[in-house]
């Protein structure tokens, strides 16, 4: 289910593609105010007139995390390959270096280390834009590595997650970085080094049933679309309608699943406090027999 | 019920089973005739498996017929009891969870479960378990810590199961709480699919020392349906998806997901249930036995690193 939205359509409708034919000035989906661009753009991809949360592309995101000229990209220095020799309507690499290309990056995820209000961290953001935020083994191998040296940095993790699942064209080999990205975290947790997961628009399948949901914080995203099975799936499979705001990071927040849900332009603000608050204590970092023991 | 490539072999074995009664009847001697055609039935057999594709594979893994989780518990295990419930939101019998022993050793056993006719398959859910499922193997992975008992898990679920009290009660968060809960295990941990490794669902209780698997049982990210309903647009394509996702045994021992194929009979596990459950019972004794030696360090940092490697990715020059 995970890449049914990036394959059906040419080009996301929530592209922050300048080129696209609407041009200077666009409808905004949520209250249909006429929105100037580059509004749009400077003002965190939030509507200015409703606040409705646009997809964000991943250099804009980083930047508005990242104090200003400390974010140092430890990503890019991995790419896919084939390893199924997987054709479906075109080859998988194929299709892969045309969204390369788009992207400027080899896979759908950019990560790094950067100082956030002060606070040391990496930062690990999905790309949506990129064959929908899938998760294959370099997607996978990006995460651990960045979990990994965060640990051996003393950094704080914090995952901009944004992403349509596990990706098929690599098979059960991408079903795989669900257990890897997950044991990658060890190190984090041996180190009492906190993890805050941001779930963004749209956060969905293998990736929301692993990393994802085991930040020591989870954060949402207003009106993000959460979840396991896609809601297609699910109205396919039992055939009902689906609640109203089903799924969505409001309903999840009520029913117990997140920690909070934090509007865009109060994002920094909160991941440094949240960052802050979980360092202030006095735990030493012990063997790491312990956290096993207390789970 | 058979499978559509498996008729050649079920007429040439009603054939035999008439001569037999033939010749009983006539009081006639086809011994010689029988023992021919009883040649020509196991080549065939071996003909016809051998080159089975990957989307028959998926329908033999799937077959009635095929043993479930519990019929492996029973055959394989001694003197297992049941223990029921996630102590939070109630007990779900898509899994199959409990104490038993092996060679005079416990162990804590936990299984996926079908059902074996329509009754028990909607009251298993068709093995589709809710978060309360996982919620009670994560129960049971504490209990093997405490107690030091190796845990034993059998796979096999189309997946987790897509409905709105799964998703509100968190089917996400669970599957990977129980990704995260089982490879924090110190104690030694197999996991064998027997029959549909169905993505995240399977993948939850699979994070083992050793995976193990059928010869004829799949392991994958997605079923062939819904692959197939998204890069063609139609579920009927559903054996090109088979093909392309490499989800058989074979592929998955190619791509070191898994670590040991174990043979089914010829013609397939729901042909010669015993068999299968004896090949599995074997290949479960002889990896236990391998792990025993090895102290709660060795276990956890083993698995840690068995899953950290998975994955195919080249190294490129990040500034190009």
């Amino acid at each position: 289910m995970a890449l049914e939205r990036w394959f059906r359509r040419s080009r996301p409708t929530r592209s922050d593609d300048d080129t696209s034919p609407a041009g200077l000035w666009l409808k905004c989906e949520s209250c249909a105010a006429q929105i100037y661009r580059k509004d749009l753009v400077a003002n965190l991809y939030l509507c200015p007139e409703c606040g409705h949360h646009y997809r964000m592309p991943v250099d804009a995101r980083i930047e508005s995390l990242a104090d200003e000229g400390t974010f140092e990209r430890w990503s890019g220095g991995l790419a896919p390959t084939d390893p199924l020799d997987f054709v479906d309507t075109e080859p998988y690499l194929g299709r892969m270096e045309r969204v390369q290309q788009k992207q400027g990056r080899p896979d759908a995820v950019v990560s790094g280390g950067a100082s956030l209000g002060g606070e040391p961290v990496a930062l690990v953001v999905m790309d949506f834009f990129f064959a929908g935020g899938s998760m294959g083994s370099v997607v996978g191998e990006e995460i651990a590595r960045a979990a990994e040296r965060a640990a051996g940095e003393d950094r704080s993790l914090i995952a901009i997650t944004a992403s349509g699942g596990a990706r098929m064209q690599e098979g059960a080999l991408s079903l795989m970085q669900m257990a890897k990205t997950t044991v990658a975290l060890e190190e984090l947790a041996e180190r009492r080094l906190p993890f805050v997961s941001v779930l963004t628009d749209p956060t969905t399948g293998g990736v929301t049933a692993s990393f994802a949901t085991l930040g020591d914080v989870i954060l949402a995203e207003p009106k993000a679309l959460i979840c396991f099975a896609g809601p297609r799936v699910i109205q396919q499979t039992i055939k009902q309608d689906l609640p109203e705001g089903f799924q969505r990071a409001e309903f999840l927040l009520k029913k117990g699943m997140l920690d909070d849900v934090v509007p865009r332009d109060r994002l920094k603000e909160t991941l440094g406090t949240m960052v802050r608050l979980l360092r202030g204590g006095a735990v030493v970092p012990d063997a790491e027999e312990t956290h096993v023991a207390t789970v | 019920m058979s499978l559509p490539f498996e008729k050649p072999i079920l007429d040439l074995e009603a054939k035999i089973r008439d001569m037999r009664t033939y010749a009983e009847e006539q009081e006639m001697d086809l011994g010689e005739e029988i023992a021919l055609l009883e040649a020509r039935l196991e080549r065939l057999k071996a003909e016809t498996f051998e080159k089975l594709t990957r989307w028959q594979r998926v329908q033999v893994a799937r077959a009635a017929g095929r043993p479930t989780g519990l019929d492996y518990v029973g055959h394989v295990f001694d003197g297992f009891r049941e223990l029921h419930g996630d102590r939070t939101l109630g007990d779900d019998p898509a899994v199959v969870t409990g104490l038993a022993e092996l060679e005079g050793r416990s162990l804590v056993v936990i299984a996926q479960q079908k059902g074996r006719d329509t009754k028990e398959n909607i009251h298993r859910n068709f093995g589709m378990s809710h978060p309360s499922g996982y919620r009670k193997a994560m129960r049971m992975f504490d209990l093997a810590d405490k107690f030091g008992l190796p845990v034993v898990t059998l796979i096999d679920t189309p997946g987790a199961y897509p409905g709105i009290a799964a998703e509100e009660q968190g089917q996400a968060w669970v599957i990977a709480a129980s990704i995260q809960r089982m490879s924090r295990l110190r104690v030694p941990a197999i996991s064998v699919v027997i029959g549909e490794g169905g993505s995240g669902g399977a993948l939850a209780i699979g994070v083992a020392n050793r995976v193990l698997i059928l010869e004829n049982a799949t392991y994958s990210v997605i079923s062939p349906e819904s692959c197939a309903a998204i890069l063609w647009r139609d579920a009927a394509e559903a054996p090109r998806a088979a093909e392309a996702l490499k989800l058989t045994a074979r592929d998955l021992r190619e791509l070191e997901i898994v670590d040991r194929v174990i043979d089914e009979p010829i013609g397939g596990a729901h042909r010669d249930p015993v068999r299968a459950m004896d090949a599995v019972g074997d290949a479960l004794r002889a990896e236990l036995d391998s792990l025993r030696d090895a102290t709660p360090d060795e276990l956890l940092r083993g698995r840690r690193t068995r899953f950290r490697r998975l994955g195919r990715f080249v190294e490129i020059d990040a500034a190009a």
